[in-house]
């Protein structure tokens, strides 16, 4: 808590991508640094927060965490709603889940924002010697579909914050940018007189 | 009384507080009994009463019964058995034993599964996420689980040895949440170690048994008489040759006495015939057909059109109770496997959807208990014999089905019931406590948000296990217990934290308590509470528009 930081920006951020493949975890990791053998099943949505410093900016990541499974789409879709970034996750020993990129993308696509920010994540990296995805052809897939991409071990913790990082960082761009008009992202700045930034108070709580 | 048209009136105000501002008193032992409800409803008796949570009492009118308070906390027979497990004693031996030989078996489970497991390497945690002021409360529930701690000394050593958090060596997992304020200083630090690591900001697993007031082992001392008695009942009309199904839904509201409840909840669920000669008949029937769908179905789960249930299925049941030793055996888990995928492939409608694996966890409990006296939670089931592991087996798939026969539109696609009673929730909530929900809609939390899990699981993520087994009492005593009543539940829990709720200034703040409520140290008491309510507000809104009434 400390001083009354006030932040900037609110980014919100979903974690999508098949049952299994680590997005618990990646986010456990990335905003209480840890990691457990011991979660369970993500049921509907979990939430989590973690306030950091890009650029001398103040930005509160509010991250969901969405459950994989199909079934749960017909209601996670809401959650798409005023997100400015998306990490995709698959697992990087599992082959099936990277195949099911193609299809998480089209309903990112139909259901977010259009400036959403996606970055392909290749998860469980620590898994080397298990891989059946191969590093180089993720890349270029993400390349092709304008994706950032990295690979990440949530167990070993890396890569995790530069995933986070790169991703804030991209969304941070686009929003000063002024590339997408002000409304159609729910990003909160201080500065805007908006309606928006009723509700949040320039206290901070790092989380 | 002859008022009874007027007390209709009076309970459908449209005013946003529900009559009545009984307040919980902190510090009783009982939960708030509301004889209003009960002079009532023996007066209506226009429907079939839902089953009252016991005697009739002596207040007629509601200003008489909000300045008696003595008389509302004296309940009488109902929660005898909180009074009586207050009173009882651990029996450290017994468990300190179990816990040793649950460890070494573990132990050897690893190591076995270490050399064939080329992935998931890396340190098993526990799971303590409770916030430091919950920890006076959590020193009571580790009594029982801090000799446990201490015995698990190797695994803890080793973690606490590496250089980083994350080697390769596998934990021998907790049979419990750390100890927290231990007075054994190592496991103290080895607890504060773990608390720090320990698991996402998520609801915590907990110990089926956590909390010594909840004990009700057979293996441990005198039950006070009330407990004796109430057991008694139900013994007579367990015993009889024709179970009267009322009565037994009557007693069993107010919580069914551990001995007694497996052979209770296979009669409330209607799995067991009330006749006493037909069981042995019908159980025999139902086990061998349940049997025999394994031998037609099971096989096919490596076929192309059921291999995403099937492998759905296989990557959820090691997460299913993480923390439980009793759910890491392979056996436990292939019996979950086989449940689910065989309701699964016989119920198209839905599939498997994640959260029924959940819901198989308290029938898989309670009949176990049935052929044990130690806790269950550490039981080596390989110690069972076969045939009773198969019983249990089919028992528990057959009571899941029935309950799951009553929600299964929660789990069909887009998951329409779940989002009806959302819904519900929502206008309920508004009409009882108009603080809460504006205070949720002006930092724009949806409903669907946070309760969307408490309908898909039945409130058992937010929940202590021991707590939904002692919620399942009161939902199959219920007509239609785990649909209707359970929203009712759900609202009542909802308010049970508004203090806490109105506290929060923003939306962050908002949805981290909602998904976290910290229950982690709930027991019987804290759930009767809750169900007397649940059973006020059931009243109240009784009728109420259809929407939220069957």
């Amino acid at each position: 808590m400390g001083s009354d930081e006030a932040y900037n920006f609110v980014f919100k951020v979903v974690l999508i991508g098949e049952s299994g493949v680590g997005k618990s975890n990646l986010l456990s990791r990335f905003t209480k640094n840890e990691f457990s053998h011991d979660s369970r099943t993500t049921i509907g949505v979990e939430f989590s927060t973690r306030t950091v410093q890009l650029n001398g900016f103040i930005i509160k990541a509010q991250i969901w965490d969405t459950a994989g499974l199909e079934r749960y789409r017909a209601i996670t879709s809401a959650y798409y709603r005023g997100a400015v970034g998306a990490l995709l996750v698959y697992d990087i020993t599992k082959h099936l889940t990277y195949e099911s990129v193609e299809r998480w993308l089209k309903e990112l696509y139909v259901h977010a924002d259009p400036h959403i920010v996606v970055m392909l994540v290749g998860n469980k990296s620590d898994l080397d010697s298990d891989r059946s995805v191969p590093v180089e052809e993720a890349k270029d897939f993400a390349a092709k579909k304008g994706l950032l991409f990295l690979e990440t071990s949530a167990l070993q913790s890396t890569n995790v914050e530069a995933a986070f990082s790169i991703i804030l960082s991209e969304i941070h761009k686009k929003v000063s940018s002024k590339e997408v008009v002000r409304g159609s992202i729910s990003a909160v700045s201080l500065n805007s007189s908006g309606a928006e930034n009723t509700e949040k108070k320039p206290c901070c709580r790092n989380i | 009384m002859s008022s009874d048209g007027n007390k209709k009136q009076f309970w459908k105000r449209n005013a946003a507080k529900v009559p009545g501002s009984i307040q919980h008193v902190y510090g009783a032992q009982h939960p708030p009994f509301d004889p209003l409800l009960h002079s009532n409803l023996m007066k209506a008796g226009n429907k079939p009463p839902p089953a009252t949570p016991g005697k009739p009492k002596k207040a007629t009118t509601f200003q008489e019964f909000e300045s008696i308070t003595s008389d509302a906390w004296d309940v009488g027979d109902d929660d005898d058995e909180l009074l009586a497990m207050a009173a009882q004693n651990l029996n450290i031996e017994v468990v300190m034993e179990t816990a040793n030989k649950v460890i070494e078996n573990h132990s050897k489970q690893q190591e076995r599964q270490r050399l064939d497991d080329t992935t998931d390497l890396g340190p098993r945690e526990e799971d303590t996420q409770e916030e430091v002021p919950e920890e006076e409360e959590e020193d009571e529930e580790d009594e029982d689980t801090r000799v446990e701690e201490g015995d698990a000394v190797s695994p803890d050593a080793s973690f606490a040895s590496q250089s980083s958090p994350y080697a390769d060596s596998r934990l021998v997992k907790s049979h419990s949440e750390a100890p927290v304020g231990s007075p054994r200083d190592a496991e103290g630090e080895r607890a504060a170690l773990h608390r720090q690591r320990s698991l996402p900001h998520r609801p915590p697993v907990i110990p089926l048994v956590a909390r010594m007031a909840d004990q009700n082992t057979s293996g441990t001392p005198v039950m006070t008489e009330r407990e004796a008695s109430r057991l008694d009942k139900f013994k007579q009309l367990l015993g009889g040759p024709n179970t009267d199904l009322e009565e037994l839904r009557k007693l069993s509201w107010s919580g069914i006495p551990r001995q007694v409840r497996p052979i209770t909840w296979k009669l409330l669920s209607g799995y067991l015939p009330a006749n006493a000669e037909r069981r042995e008949s019908v159980l025999q029937r139902k086990r061998q057909e349940y049997f025999g769908f394994i031998q037609q179905y099971y096989d096919s789960r490596n076929e192309e059109h059921h291999q995403d249930t099937y492998r759905q299925i296989h990557i959820d049941i090691p997460r299913t109770n993480p923390l439980i030793p009793l759910f890491q055996q392979a056996s436990v888990q292939e019996i979950f496997e086989r449940i689910l995928f065989i309701w699964a492939i016989r119920h198209p409608a839905s599939g498997y959807v994640q959260g029924i694996n959940d819901l198989v966890t308290p029938f898989f409990v309670v009949f176990v208990f049935e052929y044990i006296e130690e806790e269950v939670e550490n039981f080596d089931v390989s110690s069972l014999e076969e045939e009773a592991l198969r019983n249990i087996e089919a028992d528990s798939f057959w009571c899941m089905s029935k309950l799951l026969d009553g929600i299964q539109d929660n789990y069909t696609f887009a998951q329409p019931g779940i989002q009806r009673k959302v819904k519900a929730l929502e206008e309920l909530v508004s009409r009882i406590d108009e603080s809460v929900h504006r205070h949720m809609q002006h930092y724009e939390v949806e409903y669907l948000q946070f309760a969307f899990r408490w309908m898909n699981n039945l409130l058992m993520r937010e929940l202590p296990l021991r707590c939904t087994i002692r919620l399942w009492d009161t939902y199959q005593a219920e007509p239609e217990g785990f649909s209707h009543f359970h929203l009712y539940v759900c609202a009542a829990f909802l308010v049970r934290w508004r203090k806490e709720i109105l506290e929060e200034r923003d939306f962050q703040g908002l949805m981290i308590l909602l998904q976290n409520l910290p229950t982690m140290h709930w027991g019987n008491e804290e759930v009767s509470v809750l169900l007397a309510e649940a059973y006020r507000l059931k009243f109240a809104f009784a009728d109420a528009p259809n929407h939220y009434k069957r």
